[in-house]
C-alpha cells in the first residue's frame, strides 16, 4: 500500500488554533465535506484521520480514548495507530489519514488536491 | 491407449511449462474437503495449486451452525468458516456455484456441468451427502424440503413468516433440532418418527425417554411410531397422512429422516462405490490420485454422518498429500451433543443394553440426569450421558481407549470418589490428538503447541489463534482446563487477582491501596509512579483508575474527561450512527403532563429519531446529534437521568400503597427518595434498584442490584441481582421495620461495593465472589462499620454535581466536546 504523502498533492487548510484542541479529546471537524476526526496527544503533536471506523460497521472515532499515539475507538475499542491510521491486530484496515502541520500556533490539515 | 498417452504426455508438458506445482483439485467446498486444504495448506503451502468447485453458491460455512441461524442467534455471515478472501489470499481458485459431473480418472481430468475441463494431478472428492427425501407421493410439493444446506434455511425462514404450522420428518439429531429452530420461530412443530424413541442411534431408551420429555416442556410436539406414506396437499403440502390412516395439518415439512452420501460423481466415473465411496485408511478411492474426504465417504463399511471423523479423517489425507508421514485412519468413536436445545446428550461406543453387556446405571430425576457405561468383560465398551455431560471428555476416553473398569474408575463414574478426579487429571489423561473444540475442528495438541508457540495467556488468545471457542461455546471449560494444565504456575483465572490490564501486572486492590498510600491524585500520576509498561495506559485502565481516584478522594479528585468512555464524556449514550441518546430524569418513573409536554416539544423540535419508554420507566429521545445535545437538554430543562452511566441508573417502582388494593408499603415515594439520593454517584458498574410495595414483586426486585420488596411488617433488602447476560436472583440481604434504617443499610451496601468491587463488576459477580455472610457482616451486624459507611458515601454524595446544565453552562466545554465545526 502506498503511503498518501508520497505521491498525492495536498493542499492545507487552517482548522483553528493549537489552543483550540484539547489534550487527548479528538474533535471532529467537516472540512471541504470531509468528515475529520482530530486529535491532539500529549507531546502536542496533532494527528487528522477520516472520521471513519476501519472496523466493518464502521461508525465514528473522534470520541475514542487517546492513549500515546494510540487511539481506542468508541464504538468497538479498536486499537488504532493515529499515526497512520491502521488498525492492530487482531483487526483489520485503516482509517485514511491525512497530515497536519502547525504553522505559527495555527494547525493545518493537508487534503488532496 | 495412443490417446490416453497423447492427453498424458500433454498434461505432463503444460504442467512442465507452468509452475512447478502440482494440481490439486477439490470436488464440494464444504467443511470436510476445506479443513483437509487447510491442515494441508499448513504442512504443505507451496506444493499444490489449488481449485475448488462447489455446488453451492457460497463460500464454506459451518453447516452444523445452521441451527442458530435458523432460531436467530446467529447470521450468515457469522457461521462463514472461509469467506472469499481467504481463498484469494491462499492462491486458491473457487468456482462456486459448479457442479462436477464426471471424472475422467485415466486422462485425470473433471468435467463441470457446462462441459468444461479441468485437469489435475490429485483429486479430492468431499461431495457430502443429500438429506434422504422419502420416495412417498408428495415429496416433490412446494414446502416439502430438506435441513442441509443456506437455502434450506432461507427457505425455512421465509415460511416461518407466512404459515403457521411444521412437520419434521426424523427424530434423530437433525431432525431435534430443525425442530428446536422452528418452535423458535414461532411455528407449532411436530416431529414425527418411525422408531418409538427418540435419537435411538444415540442413547438409549431410558435417555430418549428424557429427553422427550424435556423437549416437550420446550415446546417441541411428538408423534412417535408414525410411519409417513402421504403428503396431501395442492401445490403446496397440507398435511401428512400416515400408515394407520390419521393425519397431521402442516404447510412445511422438513425430511430430516436420514442422510446419504452424495456418491453420483464416483458412480459416474467408474469409481468404487458402496454406501458411500469406498476409501482405504489413507483416503484413497479405488482410482489412482483420487482421494475423498467426509460424508460421502465409506471406510471400512461406515459412513459417518458427524462432524468429528471429518476433520479426523481430513487430517490424515492433508499428511498423505502433504508428504508428511502418517498413521492411518482407522474410524472415529462417534459423540454427540445436540446443542440448541441446550439439552446435554452424550454418547460414545455401544450404548443399547444386550444380554453379554454388564451395565451400570445411575439416573437422578431430581437434577433431571441420567448416566450410564457399558463395559463387555472388563471393558469400558460405551456409554450414554443425559443432562449433565461434564464427563463426556473422560467417558469419550475411556470408551476409545477401551479402559478396564476398575473401583478407581468406579467411584469416578458413580460421582462417589473421595479424592475425585480433578479436571487437571482429566486433561492429563486426554490424548493430543482429541477434538476438543468440534465445531472447529480443534485438537487438545493444537492448541497446547498454540499456547507454547505463542505464549497465550487467555481464552480470548486461544480463541484467536485456533479458533477453539469461537462458534457454540460449549468447549470453553475444556479449553480453560487445559490452559490452566498447560500453563501451571504461571496460570491466572480470568476473575481473579491478574492485572487489572495488559499494562500492569497490579490487581485492583493494589492499585487502590497505592492510591490511598502513597496519597495519589490524577491518572497520569498513577500509571507514572506504578510504573505502567504503557505510559498512558489503554481503554480498559484508564477509565478504571479515573473511578478509583473518585472514590477514594471524592471531592478532591478533578474529572478527567480524557479517560472517560464516550458515553460518561459525553453525558449520552453514543449509537451506531453516532447520533446520541437523551434520558432526562423521571424519578421512580413517575411523571406529570407538564413533563411530557416538555419531552414532547423537544421530541419535535429536534426531530429526534424515536421516542421510546426504557426498561427503566423513563422517557428515551433517540437519535439526538451531537451538536444538539446542550440544546436539547436546555429546552428540557431536566436533570439528566444518567442511562449512559456507571452509576444509578433507575429505581423502578410499583404504585404501591398510594392506589394499589395489595400495596403493603409507599413503594413510589421511597423509590423516589432512594433515587434522589444515590443518584449522580460514580460506581464500579451500573446499578440498579427497584422498590415493590409487596411480595408480587411487579417491579422486579429479584433481578436488581438492590432490591427491595415492602410487606406489613416492613421491607425486605435484596441484593446482587442481575437480569443481563448472565441473569442471577438478588439475595435477601436482612429485614427492617423501619425506611430510616432500610435507606441507612442500603446506602453502607452500595458505599462497600464502590470500596471493593473491580471495575465493571457487576453487584451480582461481586456478591457472588465475596459471600452474602461477609456483606451482611459489615453493612448489617457491625454498627459501627455500617455508620462509617454511611458517613463516606455522604462525603462522596456532597461533591456530585448536575453534569448537563454543567456543560450548558460552560462554551468551551461546549465547543470543545460537543462543537460541529464546519470549515470550508
Amino acid at each position: 500500500m502506498k503511503l498518501q504523502s508520497e505521491t498525492t498533492e495536498y493542499t492545507y487548510h487552517t482548522l483553528g488554533s493549537l489552543k483550540e484542541f484539547p489534550l487527548r479529546i479528538g474533535r471532529k471537524i467537516v472540512m471541504e465535506g470531509i468528515e475529520l476526526a482530530v486529535f491532539r496527544t500529549t507531546d502536542d503533536r496533532l494527528y487528522a484521520l477520516e472520521n471513519r471506523n476501519p472496523h466493518p460497521k464502521g461508525g465514528t472515532l473522534a470520541e475514542g480514548i487517546v492513549s500515546g499515539h494510540d487511539l481506542y475507538d468508541p464504538l468497538y475499542n479498536v486499537r488504532i495507530d493515529l499515526q497512520t491510521g491502521k488498525a492492530y491486530a487482531p483487526d483489520e484496515g485503516a482509517a485514511r489519514s491525512y497530515p497536519v502541520r502547525i504553522e505559527g500556533n495555527q494547525v493545518q490539515v493537508g487534503l488532496p488536491k | 491407449m495412443k490417446e490416453d498417452q497423447a492427453l498424458r504426455n500433454d498434461t505432463i508438458a503444460r504442467r512442465a511449462a507452468s509452475s512447478a506445482k502440482e494440481r490439486l483439485v477439490l470436488i464440494g467446498n464444504g467443511m470436510a474437503g476445506m479443513n483437509a486444504i487447510e491442515q494441508l495448506l499448513k504442512l504443505a503451502p507451496s506444493r499444490y495449486e489449488i481449485t475448488v468447485f462447489g455446488n453451492e453458491p457460497h463460500p464454506n460455512y459451518n453447516r452444523i451452525m445452521l441451527s442458530y441461524v435458523l432460531e436467530g442467534s446467529k447470521t450468515m455471515e457469522d457461521i462463514i468458516l472461509h469467506p472469499l478472501a481467504w481463498y484469494e489470499e491462499n492462491g486458491i481458485t473457487l468456482h462456486t456455484g459448479t457442479a462436477i459431473t464426471h471424472i475422467d480418472t485415466n486422462g485425470h481430468v473433471v468435467y463441470t456441468e457446462d462441459g468444461m475441463a479441468h485437469s489435475y494431478d490429485k483429486l479430492i472428492i468431499a461431495t457430502g451427502s443429500n438429506p434422504i427425501i422419502l420416495p412417498i407421493p408428495g415429496a416433490d410439493k412446494e414446502g416439502v424440503i430438506g435441513f442441509r444446506d443456506i437455502a434450506d434455511c432461507q427457505a425455512m425462514l421465509q415460511a416461518s413468516a407466512v404459515y403457521r404450522k411444521a412437520a419434521v420428518i426424523g427424530g434423530g439429531l437433525l431432525g431435534l433440532e430443525a425442530a428446536k429452530g422452528l418452535v423458535q420461530l414461532g411455528m407449532e412443530t411436530t416431529v414425527v418418527h418411525l422408531m418409538p424413541h427418540l435419537m435411538e442411534r444415540q442413547l438409549d431408551p431410558q435417555a430418549s425417554i428424557m429427553l422427550k420429555a424435556e423437549l416437550e416442556r420446550q415446546g417441541i410436539r411428538f408423534l412417535l411410531e408414525k410411519q409417513t406414506n402421504e403428503l396431501v396437499g395442492d401445490a403446496r403440502v397440507q398435511a401428512l397422512r400416515f400408515g394407520d390412516g390419521t393425519e397431521l395439518e402442516a404447510d412445511l415439512v422438513i425430511m430430516a429422516a436420514g442422510i446419504r452420501p452424495n456418491i453420483k460423481v464416483a458412480e459416474n466415473s467408474g469409481i468404487h462405490t458402496g454406501r458411500g465411496i469406498v476409501v482405504d485408511d489413507y483416503m484413497q478411492t479405488s482410482a489412482p490420485d483420487v482421494y475423498a474426504v467426509g460424508e460421502c465417504t465409506e471406510h471400512r463399511g461406515v459412513c459417518y454422518g458427524l462432524v468429528a471423523p471429518l476433520f479426523e479423517q481430513g487430517q490424515v489425507l492433508a499428511k498423505r498429500l502433504g508428504g508428511v508421514d502418517t498413521a492411518p485412519y482407522e474410524g472415529s468413536f462417534t459423540s454427540t451433543k445436540l446443542k440448541i436445545s441446550g439439552v446435554d446428550v452424550f454418547s460414545a461406543g455401544i450404548f443399547q443394553d444386550s444380554p453379554e453387556l454388564t451395565v451400570l446405571r445411575k439416573q437422578d430425576d431430581w437434577k433431571g440426569t441420567y448416566k450410564k457405561l457399558l463395559l463387555r468383560d472388563k471393558t469400558i465398551v460405551g456409554g450414554v450421558l443425559f443432562g449433565d455431560v461434564s464427563d463426556s471428555a473422560v467417558m469419550n476416553q475411556w470408551v476409545r481407549s477401551q479402559a478396564v473398569m476398575t473401583e478407581a474408575l468406579y467411584e469416578e463414574f458413580m460421582g462417589t470418589a473421595s479424592g475425585g478426579k480433578s479436571p487437571m487429571d482429566r486433561i492429563a489423561a486426554m490424548p493430543d490428538d482429541e477434538i476438543v473444540c468440534g465445531c472447529n475442528g480443534v485438537s487438545k495438541g493444537h492448541i497446547v503447541q498454540a499456547i507454547h508457540e505463542h505464549g497465550l495467556s487467555t481464552l480470548d488468545e486461544i480463541k484467536a489463534c485456533t479458533k477453539a471457542t469461537n462458534s457454540c461455546g460449549g468447549c470453553k471449560g475444556t479449553v480453560e482446563n487445559i490452559l490452566q494444565y498447560t500453563l501451571g504456575d504461571q496460570y491466572q483465572a480470568a476473575g481473579a487477582a491478574a492485572g487489572i490490564c495488559d499494562c500492569t501486572k497490579l490487581g485492583r486492590d493494589e492499585v487502590v491501596e497505592a492510591i490511598r498510600s502513597k496519597q495519589l491524585t490524577t491518572v497520569k500520576e498513577v500509571m507514572h509512579v506504578l510504573e505502567w509498561s504503557h505510559p498512558e495506559g489503554c481503554s480498559k485502565c484508564r477509565p478504571a483508575i479515573n473511578y478509583f481516584l473518585h472514590m477514594v478522594w471524592p471531592g478532591i479528585h478533578e474529572e478527567e474527561p480524557d479517560s472517560r468512555f464516550v458515553n460518561e464524556r459525553l453525558n449520552a449514550n453514543i449509537q451506531k450512527d453516532g447520533t446520541y441518546t437523551v434520558i432526562p430524569r423521571m424519578y421512580a418513573g413517575v411523571t406529570t403532563p407538564e413533563e411530557l409536554k416538555r419531552i414532547a416539544d423537544a421530541a419535535v423540535k429536534y426531530n429526534v429519531g424515536m421516542v421510546k419508554v426504557t426498561g427503566g420507566s423513563r422517557i428515551d429521545l433517540v437519535g439526538v446529534k451531537k451538536e444538539d445535545l446542550p440544546d436539547i437538554w436546555a429546552d428540557l430543562d431536566m436533570p439528566s437521568g444518567y442511562g449512559y452511566a456507571k452509576a444509578l441508573r433507575t429505581v423502578k417502582t410499583c404504585v404501591g400503597s398510594l392506589y394499589c388494593r395489595f400495596g403493603t408499603q409507599d413503594s413510589v415515594n421511597m423509590g423516589v427518595r432512594l433515587e434522589k439520593m444515590f443518584e449522580r454517584l460514580d460506581m464500579p458498574a451500573k446499578l440498579k434498584m427497584a422498590v415493590n410495595g409487596c411480595p408480587r414483586n411487579c417491579a422486579e426486585s429479584c433481578t436488581k442490584d438492590v432490591g427491595i420488596v415492602g410487606n406489613d411488617g416492613g421491607w425486605e433488602l435484596y441484593v446482587g441481582g442481575n437480569g443481563g447476560i448472565k441473569p442471577r436472583l438478588a439475595e435477601l440481604l436482612c429485614k427492617v421495620q423501619s425506611d430510616d434504617e432500610l435507606v441507612e443499610i442500603i446506602a453502607a451496601f452500595v458505599q462497600y461495593y464502590r470500596e471493593h468491587a473491580s471495575y465493571l463488576e457487576r453487584t451480582s459477580d461481586w456478591v457472588e465472589r465475596t459471600g452474602i455472610e461477609a456483606i451482611r457482616a459489615a453493612v448489617v451486624d457491625d454498627m459501627a462499620k455500617r455508620l462509617e459507611l454511611n458517613a463516606r458515601i455522604q462525603a462522596a454524595l456532597a461533591t456530585v454535581s448536575e453534569p448537563w446544565s454543567k456543560v450548558i453552562n460552560n462554551p468551551q466545554t461546549r465547543r470543545e466536546l460537543y462543537g460541529n465545526t464546519t470549515i470550508g
